[in-house]
């Protein structure tokens, strides 16, 4: 399943599509940085509450396949537009990490 | 030892949290250019960007240069900050001194460290207090 796929069948909204054919490969859920840099896979879907800037570095280099923002968490306009330069998908939605994670399972098991 | 193919330098600024990370994913894009395998990049830059972002938070920034050679890559760190008082404690996972406001962005789990260990095939570290340390590591390519 890819990225584009994986946006609309859990109808996540998307802040920024930079592959959206970016297949994806297991999830990995957390907030502390050097948990997610240490422990995700490449090609996770990362699922976080944290919005800070910090967290499109650690997406690109632990090479994860997309990051969705849990919880209605939102982003400032420089934290999008960093996604969009360093090619970093970044979906979001409502649901918790919880919720999201439960419908992965189904989607892709 | 033979000389290395591409040497990468870069300053790491100690105050700006919002670029922090940069050189990290300036030598991501230099490797791929390379041809570096993805599994070596990924390893090269998580311990890379450990090191990078306990520069700027623990010791307001440094030097960071990569080597490559034929054979491996090296990554040398070093700052001038306050150095480790205890090496053997703060490679513990979970030991960390970071500040409130630091681990409000995520930083501060004490997994740096470790992280930069697991990933390479070889770590040194010097630290002398009030003066600062220097992280070698190393990737078998
Ligand atoms: N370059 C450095 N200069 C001075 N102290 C350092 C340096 N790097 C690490 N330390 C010390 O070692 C501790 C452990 O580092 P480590 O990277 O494992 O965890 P952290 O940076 O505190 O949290 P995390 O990396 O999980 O966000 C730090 O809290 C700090 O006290
Ligand atoms: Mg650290």
């Amino acid at each position: 399943m890819t990225v584009h796929e994986l946006a609309e069948a859990l109808h996540l909204e998307t802040i920024v599509e930079a592959d959206g054919k970016r297949k994806i490969d297991g999830c990995y859920i957390g907030d502390l940085l050097s948990w997610v840099m240490g422990r995700a896979q490449s090609g996770n879907v990362w699922i976080t509450i944290m919005s800070n800037i910090n967290i499109v570095a650690v997406a690109s280099l632990a090479d994860v396949s997309c990051i969705i923002l849990a919880e209605g968490v939102t982003v400032e306009e420089n934290v999008r537009a960093v996604a969009e330069a360093k090619g970093v998908n970044l979906l979001a939605s409502e649901r918790t990490a919880y919720e999201l994670a439960a419908s992965l399972k189904d989607l892709i098991e | 030892m033979s000389e290395a193919v591409v040497t990468l330098h870069f300053s790491v600024d100690g105050e700006d949290f919002t670029s922090a990370g940069q050189a990290s994913v300036q030598v991501k894009k230099s490797l791929r250019q390379l041809g570096i395998s993805p599994e070596i990049i990924r390893k090269v830059s998580i311990a890379m960007y450990e090191g990078e972002i306990n520069m700027v938070i623990h010791a307001g920034g440094g030097e960071a240069d990569v080597l490559i050679y034929e054979d491996h890559i090296e990554i040398r760190l070093d700052d001038h900050g306050p150095g480790i008082a205890n090496i053997e404690m703060a490679m513990q996972e979970g030991w960390s001194t970071a500040p409130d406001n630091i681990r409000s962005l995520g930083f501060g789990a004490g997994m740096g460290l470790p992280n930069m260990k697991r990933y390479t095939d070889e770590m040194k570290i010097n630290s002398v207090l009030g003066e600062g340390t220097h992280i070698v590591m190393k990737v078998n390519l």
